[in-house]
């Protein structure tokens, strides 16, 4: 499963990150390198283990439904790098593309 | 290098009235003036620690002191405290200001520990030298030429070149084991769940923990005791009651089972750490411990079951990062998706971009069971073995690193060689087991050597006692 530089643009492209040619041809041979490594996984048989995704014994955690303060707008906008009074100002949605 | 003193010598000091809260607080903010070159602080409070300081000896002076009175910690740069930044080294959040105190950090100053600054990291908590910081590499005090040790490089540095009592770093596959064993001094990782993460900046959510560095066991022990526990604030948490790991520190480990798992023994492990290593257990076997040889059979896995489900974790949870609503915005983008691209290439370094290439690779559609799903399925493998072992023995024995401390640079081009430098660290994350580093002497260098002990979930009680009888 070797990856291509077109797999390192689709890729680029799903994780919202733009690299320059010569990035891009780093990064194929870097992912080769440490995906083709990681294959030594299929040399064990897994097919009767169920996938483990939480190593600690928890079961639904539920709390209260209860009415609480929550941060004040104008303290949460304060880390904005741009706003108005009250929103998050982002360049438009609609690109020219 | 100066071996710096456990807090109890300064606590006596403090209730005999030989010393002050301020004198100390300043002492250190001294020290972490004459090492700024080391760069283990990415930003120092001052006028805040000295203010807490006053306060705390006056509470000594009342009488009304917490158990850390006269502590003095430095914290992470991936942890909030209130209206300071939190920068994660990242260019990407240079000026982002905590809106509020991580659980850790409210604890810690309920018992009136003083914070007396954030230290530096590896970005966003990724590498094994804190060379990936935005804001430059921090040094190793035993031999400035070397790598601390990483992510948490400028927590272990703080304490080993003693510019605080103590630190807080995080730990997601080796982060504050490795860089303990490379600056020589305790490191330790506690269970997953143990400590309240709310306020850590999340890497890998199904590994991050925090814990503690110290020049002893008992400080580690101390500083665990009060950041433990359950918070309503963190919903992976474990309402779990958190026993009294002082008292544990008895130094008799007669008939303490410890296993040696084989496969951390092979071959190609460096002579010295190996031979530092037999010491340990020799001096184990001294006081009574039984040492016995176990297997972990998934050992040799662990590297590539780690890098896939923690770069997996760590695209999405640095999804966040977009530009939009907080963090840094790249200038002149013409719509949002071009200000998301920019922003992100623009703000995040080569290490953090590789990692989030790779866990949006593993995760993306036609690789996900290849990888991810695999990985995960390996990850109960790797969880099952500690089980095994612990049937027959109470904790687990092997080296924290398989080098000491390497040069600056020296892996810095070549990142499969770099993670591969986590072979002994990353177990302890996957199985979600607690673990802690101890010095255990030098190579022939001078650079420290750590030795790893691994316990059962939530029985940190055991491995401190071990690492505190290695004082003696």
């Amino acid at each position: 499963m070797a990856v291509t530089l077109e797999d390192v643009e689709h890729v680029a492209a799903l994780a919202r990150l733009s690299f320059t040619e010569e990035e891009k041809a780093r990064l194929t041979g870097e992912l080769n390198e440490i995906l083709r490594y990681m294959e030594q996984l299929n040399n064990l048989d897994t097919s009767t283990v169920e996938p483990l995704s939480h190593v600690i014994e928890l079961q639904n955690v539920f709390r209260a439904d209860l009415q609480r303060p929550s941060t004040p707008r104008e303290e949460i906008l304060k880390n904005a790098p741009a706003h108005t009074e009250k929103f998050f100002k982002v360049p438009k949605v609609l690109g020219e593309r | 290098m100066k071996r710096h003193t456990a807090f109890h010598e300064t606590r006596a000091a403090l209730e005999a009235g030989e010393a002050t809260c301020e004198g100390i607080t300043r002492q250190y903010l001294e020290t972490i003036e004459k090492g700024k070159r080391l760069n283990a602080f990415l930003a120092v409070f001052p006028e805040q620690a000295l203010g807490r300081a006053c306060a705390v000896d006056r509470k000594l002076a009342g009488g009304t002191a917490g158990r850390l009175a006269g502590m003095v910690i430095a914290v992470k740069d991936v942890l909030c405290v209130k209206n300071e930044r939190v920068t994660c080294a990242s260019k990407i959040l240079k000026n982002f200001v905590s809106l509020f105190d991580a659980t850790v950090v409210r604890r810690l100053e309920a018992e009136d520990a003083v914070i007396i600054g954030k230290t530096n990291m590896d970005e966003f908590a990724m590498g094994s030298s804190t060379e990936n910081s935005a804001y430059g590499p921090v040094l190793n005090p035993v031999d400035e030429s070397r790598v601390p040790g990483g992510s948490s490089g400028g927590s272990a540095v703080a304490v080993a070149a003693g510019m605080a009592h103590t630190a807080l770093g995080s730990d997601t596959g080796g982060s504050i084991r490795q860089p303990a064993s490379f600056c020589g001094i305790v490191g330790l990782k506690p269970t997953y769940g143990r400590v309240s993460r709310y306020g850590l900046v999340a890497l890998s959510s199904s590994f991050d923990q925090i814990g503690p560095f110290a020049n002893a066991a008992s400080d580690a022990a101390r500083v665990l005791q009060v950041i433990a526990g359950h918070d309503e604030n963190d919903s992976t948490s474990a309402r779990m009651p958190v026993p009294d790991y002082l008292a544990a520190l008895d130094r008799n480990i007669r008939g303490l089972r410890i296993g040696v798992p084989r496969e951390a023994f092979i071959d190609g492990l460096n002579a010295q750490v190996r031979t530092a290593l037999e010491r340990v257990l020799d001096r184990l076997r001294e006081g009574g411990a039984v040492v016995e040889e176990v297997s972990l059979p998934c050992s040799e896995f662990v590297i590539s079951t780690y890098y896939i489900l923690m770069t997996a974790e760590a695209s999405s949870n640095l999804a966040r990062f977009d530009g939009a609503r907080y963090g840094y915005r790249s200038s002149g983008a013409r719509d949002l998706t071009e200000n998301y691209v920019r922003s992100r290439s623009e703000g995040f370094g080569a290490e953090t971009k590789r990692r989030i290439m790779l866990g949006t690779y593993v995760l993306s559609a036609g690789y996900y069971d290849a990888y991810y799903l695999k990985a995960q399925k390996v990850r109960r493998l790797i969880q099952e073995d500690f089980l095994n072992a612990f049937r027959r023995v109470d904790c687990v024995c092997m080296p924290t690193a398989p080098t000491t401390a390497f040069a600056r640079g020296e892996k810095a081009d070549d990142p499969l060689e770099m993670y591969l430098s986590d072979v002994y660290t990353v177990s302890a994350n996957l199985a979600g087991v607690p673990a802690i580093s101890v010095p255990a002497g030098s190579d022939d260098r001078g650079l420290p050597i750590g030795a790893q002990f691994i316990g059962r979930q939530f029985d940190e009680a055991t491995i401190l006692k071990i690492a505190d009888f290695l004082e003696s």
